[in-house]
């Protein structure tokens, strides 16, 4: 079933949790809502659910106008992050609750509950566990119980509140690739709430960063990590270095020198360049564009990062480099740029982002697509 | 030198029974020798020299005074009433502390505090009120005498004052708990289809019973020793309104200690087995819930 959220807004007490957001999530897409605490995500997905009214916009069910229902008619799967099970039930009854509770008419016979409810358990390979108890179970079993209670009802859609938020590294990561694969078996349009950025990326289908009410960027993994269309995706994802630097006359400069980047149709001003640790090359030498001093190294898994002070403002600069080579602490180097965008600070309070196609002309341009507007 | 691993040590892995399991914490001789000595005198003490002082009538004796006939039915209206009131306070107590936790009002903390004050009121004053209100021409008793039906001065008017000082014992075990849920809980059930009423009873219900119990249990063991406010309320009519707390005194009156002794004693009897009972049924229930 397709979900369309079209232009939902939600004040609480006179501050936006959601401040007009649009959202087209595709039949049995899984779509990662990812962003920092107070950001809305968990706002937006209880407002699918019907636990939150928005102040104002709707909510479609394909195409049906789901936003008067209530909770109980929009027949939502909803997973929570501290799970909320039922601790005074069996495992098997928690499952079973759903059906049980329905009326009369349309409840299914108690030899079909219990077919449904071992499949489920089944499913979850919980086959063992009906008549435990939910403090009986481990975190990761919980969470388990609780995506085979969500399932029972049948969803249109199935909802997970940071779902493997309460449990540790090792059982997060387990689960993940196994709801993965479940997604895939059952093919359930879901949509899910992270602050893991790895979590969406490896999990979702597409992603939907928001920051403060607002979605600011909707796509694949790929376009979210490899083309930030916005300063606060660019930095809330991944690694980057931020170099405060200006343009004039489509000409990118730091410290009045300017940089070998593929001039652009920019508005003259202040601006900041964004680029991430393995878009740089650091030589010895002084042929790069920008130059700084080594301030810090460390290794970090497979590779070595340095950090280097750049320009009048001495700007820290976080650099990947292979971790055979090192540097001297406080030795001058050059850098050259691969690859970066450049977000000027135009118009009013909030600043105009644009995206650029900015490449280093003083080596081979590759994917020069990836960074068109 | 070859390096032996030793187990020994403060902490060292026990294989056989012990009194009490190692712990970090020091004191625990002190702190328990001084929770026996304390429980000893204050708690077993008076009820030992009471059991001791009934037991000379023996078994048969305590049986046969049971089933006197003024003796019987001041046990059974007293532990009927006692049962009915907490039963009464079950519901309404849940409900008040429901609504003093659920919902925000003004007054909340005001109507909070008010719900300790049978706590804090001496007995005597709340049965005079009690009785004073509900006496055939009181404001209560009167709208009710034209239809002949008595309050004050008969059983009913007991159970208001049993009711009325078992109140507090129900709220406050609730309390905290219905604080303590979750509204996840809720939220679930109602994603998964269920209505109101059936989170209630399903979900909610289930929930709150051991707390329940425990109100209930300490609700009605209040009311089967309250003397005081039920004594200006009851009437004290001998086989109608005569409760046994009362026929104590009046045996102690006629310097008949040994019969007070063995009534005291059949008191201490039934009381104990029924909150044996409701501590069994908490168990049971706790168990289930995982977290004893």
């Amino acid at each position: 079933m397709e979900i369309r959220i079209d232009r939902i807004a939600k004040e609480f007490g006179g501050s936006k949790a959601l401040d007009g957001v649009d959202l087209t999530i595709g039949s049995g897409e899984l779509v990662g809502l990812l962003g920092p605490s107070g950001s809305g995500k968990t706002t937006l997905l209880r407002i699918i659910a019907g636990l939150e009214m928005p102040t104002s916009g709707s909510i479609f069910f394909d195409s049906d106008n789901a936003s008067g229902w209530t909770v109980q008619e929009r027949r939502v799967g909803f997973v929570f992050q501290q799970y909320a099970l039922f601790r005074h039930m069996s495992v098997f009854e928690n499952v079973a609750y759903g059906l049980r509770v329905r009326p009369k008419k349309t409840r299914p016979h108690e030899t079909d509950i219990v077919r449904r409810v071992a499949s489920l358990l089944d499913l979850m390979q919980l086959g063992d566990y009906g008549r435990r108890f939910p403090a009986q179970l481990s975190g990761g079993q919980r969470q388990r119980v609780a995506l085979a209670r969500a399932l029972a009802v049948e969803p249109r859609v199935l909802l997970l509140d940071e779902p493997f938020g309460a449990l540790d590294a090792a059982v997060r990561k387990e689960l993940r690739s196994w709801l993965r694969t479940l997604h895939n078996k059952t093919g359930h349009t879901s949509v899910f709430v992270t602050h893991d950025q790895d979590e969406a990326l490896e999990l979702s289908d597409r992603v939907a960063v928001l920051n403060r009410g607002r979605i600011e960027q909707v796509g694949t993994p790929d376009a979210i990590y490899d083309s930030p269309r916005t300063p606060f995706v660019f930095g809330f994802i991944g690694t980057s270095s931020r170099i405060a630097v200006t343009i004039a006359g489509g000409q990118v400069s730091l410290d009045g020198s300017i940089l070998p980047l593929t001039p652009a149709a920019l508005p003259d001003g202040p601006a900041t360049l964004y680029v991430r640790p393995g878009d740089f090359t650091v030589a010895d030498g002084a042929n790069g564009s920008i130059h700084g001093l080594v301030t810090v190294q460390r290794r970090i898994g497979p590779v070595r990062r340095i950090e280097v002070a750049v320009g009048a403002a001495r700007a820290l600069v976080e650099i990947d480099i292979p971790a055979h080579r090192t540097f001297e602490i406080g030795k001058p180097v050059s850098i050259s740029l691969l690859r970066a965008a450049v977000f000027p600070e135009a118009g009013g309070i909030e600043p105009v982002c644009v995206e650029t196609a900015l490449m280093p002309s003083v080596l081979p341009l590759h994917q020069p697509s990836r960074w068109h507007a | 030198m070859t390096q032996t691993l030793s187990v020994e040590g403060p902490l060292r892995p026990s294989s056989g029974w012990r009194f009490v399991k190692p712990s970090v914490l020091p004191g625990f001789n002190i702190a328990f020798g001084y929770t026996l000595l304390w429980l000893g005198l204050i708690v077993l003490l008076p009820l030992a020299a009471l059991v001791l002082r009934a037991s000379g009538i023996g078994v048969s004796g305590l049986i046969a005074l049971a089933s006197e006939p003024r003796v019987a039915a001041a046990l059974k209206l007293s532990f009927g009433l006692s049962f009915l009131a907490a039963a009464v306070n079950m519901v309404f107590g849940l409900i008040v502390a429901w609504v003093l936790t659920r919902y925000r009002f003004p007054g909340r903390r005001m109507i909070d505090a008010v719900v300790d004050l049978p706590f804090a009121l001496p007995t005597a004053v709340a049965g005079i009120s009690l009785a004073s209100l509900y006496a055939p021409n009181g404001w209560v008793g009167s709208l009710f005498a034209p239809y002949d039906i008595k309050i004050a001065y008969a059983p009913p008017g007991i159970a208001i004052a049993l009711i009325f000082i078992g109140l507090p014992y129900v709220v406050r075990t609730v309390q905290p708990i219905i604080v303590d849920l979750e509204q996840d809980i809720e939220e679930a059930s109602a994603t998964l289809g269920a209505y109101r009423w059936q989170t209630l009873r399903r979900v909610i219900l289930p929930s709150l019973m051991p707390a329940l119990l425990t109100g209930f249990a300490l609700a009605f063991a209040r009311a089967v020793g309250e003397y005081g406010s039920v004594i200006f309320i009851a009437g004290n009519i001998p086989f109608v309104s005569e409760i046994a707390p009362l026929l104590i005194i009046t045996r102690l009156e006629e310097f008949d200690y040994r019969g007070a002794t063995a009534i005291a004693t059949i008191m201490l009897a039934i009381s104990f087995s029924a909150l044996f009972v409701i501590n069994l049924i908490q168990a049971w229930s706790r168990r289930r819930f995982g977290d004893a």
